[in-house]
């Protein structure tokens, strides 16, 4: 067997490598330090957001704000387009002489719609680049990992990482003064 | 039997939660654990534990819910009739209701929206609390237009669809925008809540007392676990929808307000009507919020998390709004006394003076006399004053929402048309029965889900932390 055969065997059974953290500052640290030793695949656990941290573990730019955009276009034109062909193409109906095309009277419409889709799209869109929903998760597997939506603040470099060793790992997450280090069952 | 609910300890001994006073948004020595548990501990009360007031509050208000069903169903076998509505008055109780529960749901879009672009600590304790009264406000005022319609069971004809008839709604008409302003605000509104309570489930998944209590917030929760590329996502998605539902919240009492505005009558027919109507729906929100919130803290005792910042910041919006409202009427005599119109001076004459003047009165003296009391600090921090006051200005705005309506259909141009609008007992039972419908949906919110933003009194904790660390260093 290759080298490369027998690491795959090892991590099959393996998420990560998790380190637990008492504040947030600790974990940011900690992140900081992960990154600058080359570890790209990883991922922090939070009771609440912390500023910077997504940044520290090379996480940088989201696109829901460009998906709430696309929906925002989607629903005013769509609006506006609904109306128009419901006044003009589908059901024309002469008020007082009045052009049929009387935009003016769309925009209320029009903004509601812009607004309805757009509000949609944030909430589907930030579940849909989450991954959400996903029961289940390697990480619960982690009986203490349940304190992530309490007070603790979890570390977790994944498997997936090319630098990843188990050993390794483990010894770099103790070294960062982690509270337990655990591995994480897949 | 020994608990480890901080609540349930709580509520069972004689033990008075210290209120940190108006200059601090959180009791002290809290930490990450503490707030969770104690938010939390509301919900895994056990039932029988539930305070005694609660259950005669919630016992009453479906009581009341089951008079609205009652009420509603004569409604659907005997007509509209049944109201005091006649010709010319034909937006009666109805219209006053809707305009005045869409109202009260604004305060909590401005403070779960608003106040977070502007970044408002205040509004953590609160904002969940409220977002939840504008859902079920917007709720009960969907109703009465619906139960206005004469045929209600027809109502989906007011949205565009195929229909075989090939028949399309009138989009130029201000109704129809008010199908549209009142559908998006109830979605959107349930959008800003429920991803608001994402992360909350997910704390109260992982540390349910019972399997089947878990397995219910499990499903809610969509399997949220606190990665922080998901709160970097979601702290996008939250600020976008903050930054949409704030026009659209705006939008929404104005295009109501377009329902008269842009008739002819006498005393609707101004353009003053958008902004005023605003002003007004965010006063009598305000109102809402303090006369919901302060028993709420009261109960369970929560007085260190909704503490007298709170109360002392919603009383002062409610004067400032208040301000803005009595400017509204002051434009509204002028303009009719400078216009010239004479049907416009002789509409507001007989606001005053009319078979109807009592009303003017009374509202006078609870939207602007009463409520100056609270310039004074002594006042705000009386909590039992600033909730009678909240109970005064919501009487008040429903008022304000009685003389638009009915005053102005009474008298219009020619007197052999004038008419005169006495409410029935079928009117106030279905007024009445939204008021428990709303209660009782505020009661369940209370019991089933965390009523305070966990994850947001976290980031406070945090805060507050760094604050004193900061301090310390100096």
């Amino acid at each position: 067997m290759s080298s490369n055969e027998l690491r795959l065997n090892e991590l099959a059974g393996i998420h990560g490598a998790m380190a637990e953290f008492l504040t947030p500052e600790e974990l940011l640290a900690a992140a900081e330090r992960a990154y600058a030793e080359g570890y790209r695949q990883m991922d922090a656990y939070t009771p609440m957001p912390v500023e910077g941290l997504a940044e520290a573990i090379g996480f940088k730019k989201n696109h829901v704000a460009l998906a709430v955009l696309i929906g925002g276009i989607c629903g005013c034109s769509g609006g506006f387009g609904l109306l128009y062909w419901i006044t003009v193409i589908a059901y024309p109906h002469n008020v007082g002489g009045r052009p049929l095309d009387s935009w003016p009277a769309y925009i209320p419409i029009t903004f509601e719609c812009m607004i309805l889709i757009a509000s949609l799209t944030s909430l589907f869109a930030m579940l849909f680049m989450n991954g959400l929903p996903r029961p289940y998760h390697p990480v619960f597997n982690v009986p203490e990992f349940a304190r992530a939506s309490k007070d603790r603040f979890f570390l977790c470099i994944e498997s997936s990482d090319p630098k990843f060793r188990t050993e390794d790992v483990l010894e770099f997450l103790r070294g960062l003064g982690g509270n337990e280090v655990t591995v994480v069952p897949a | 039997m020994a608990t480890d609910n901080p609540t349930e300890k709580l509520l069972e001994s004689d033990v008075q939660v210290a209120d940190p006073g108006p200059n601090s948004v959180l009791g002290p020595g809290h930490t990450y654990a503490t707030v969770t548990d104690r938010i939390s501990g509301v919900v895994y009360l056990p039932f029988k534990k539930a305070p005694k007031k609660w259950m005669v509050g919630a016992f009453i208000s479906f009581l009341i819910v089951n008079m609205l069903f009652f009420a509603i169903t004569v409604l659907f076998l005997r007509g509209v009739g049944i109201w005091g509505i006649n010709i010319p008055i034909g937006w009666g109780f109805a219209i006053i209701n809707f305009v005045w529960w869409i109202g009260i749901g604004h305060a909590g879009t401005l403070i779960s929206a608003i106040l977070f672009l502007l970044k408002q600590d205040w509004r953590t304790s609160i904002n969940r609390f409220t977002e939840a009264m504008t859902l079920f406000a917007v709720a009960c005022a969907a109703m009465f237009p619906i139960l206005h319609l004469g045929r209600p069971w027809l109502c989906y004809w007011l949205f565009p669809y195929p229909s075989s008839m090939w028949l399309w709604p009138q989009p130029r008409s201000a109704l129809e925008w008010d199908v549209f302003a009142v559908s998006t605000y109830g979605t959107v509104s349930l959008v800003f809540w429920y991803i608001g309570l994402i992360p909350d489930l997910a704390t109260m998944r992982d540390h349910a007392p019972k399997p089947w209590v878990q397995k219910i917030y499990a499903v809610l929760a969509l399997g949220w676990r606190g990665s922080i590329k998901h709160w970097h996502r979601y702290n996008k998605a939250y600020l976008l929808l903050a930054g949409l539902a704030t026009p659209l919240v705006l939008s929404v009492h104005s295009i109501v307000s377009m329902d008269f505005a842009i008739s002819i009558l006498p005393g609707w027919h101004t353009t003053i009507f958008p902004p005023y109507f605003v002003a007004g729906a965010i006063y009598s929100g305000f109102a809402m919020v303090l006369t919901l919130l302060i028993p709420m803290r009261k109960w369970y005792k929560l007085e260190d998390i909704i503490t007298m910042r709170h109360i002392d910041a919603c009383a002062k919006l409610m004067l400032g709004t208040g301000l803005i409202v009595a400017y509204g009427y002051s434009q509204e005599a002028f303009f009719s006394w400078y216009g010239g119109d004479k049907f416009e001076s002789f509409m507001y004459w007989n606001r005053i003076t009319g078979p109807y003047g009592f009303t003017y009165v009374l509202l006078i003296l609870c939207n602007i006399a009463l409520p100056q009391m609270l310039w004074s600090k002594k006042v705000r921090m009386c909590v039992p004053l600033v909730f009678i006051l909240s109970l005064v200005i919501n009487c008040g705005m429903w008022l304000e929402r009685f003389v638009i309506v009915v005053v102005s259909l009474t008298r219009d141009f020619l007197p052999s048309s004038w008419g005169t609008y006495i409410p029935t007992g079928w009117d106030w039972a279905t007024f009445v029965g939204t008021l428990g419908f709303f209660l009782l949906l505020m009661f369940l919110f209370i019991r089933l889900l965390p009523s305070i933003s966990i994850f947001e009194e976290r980031e406070v904790v945090h805060h507050d932390n760094y604050m004193e660390e900061a301090y310390e260093q100096q």
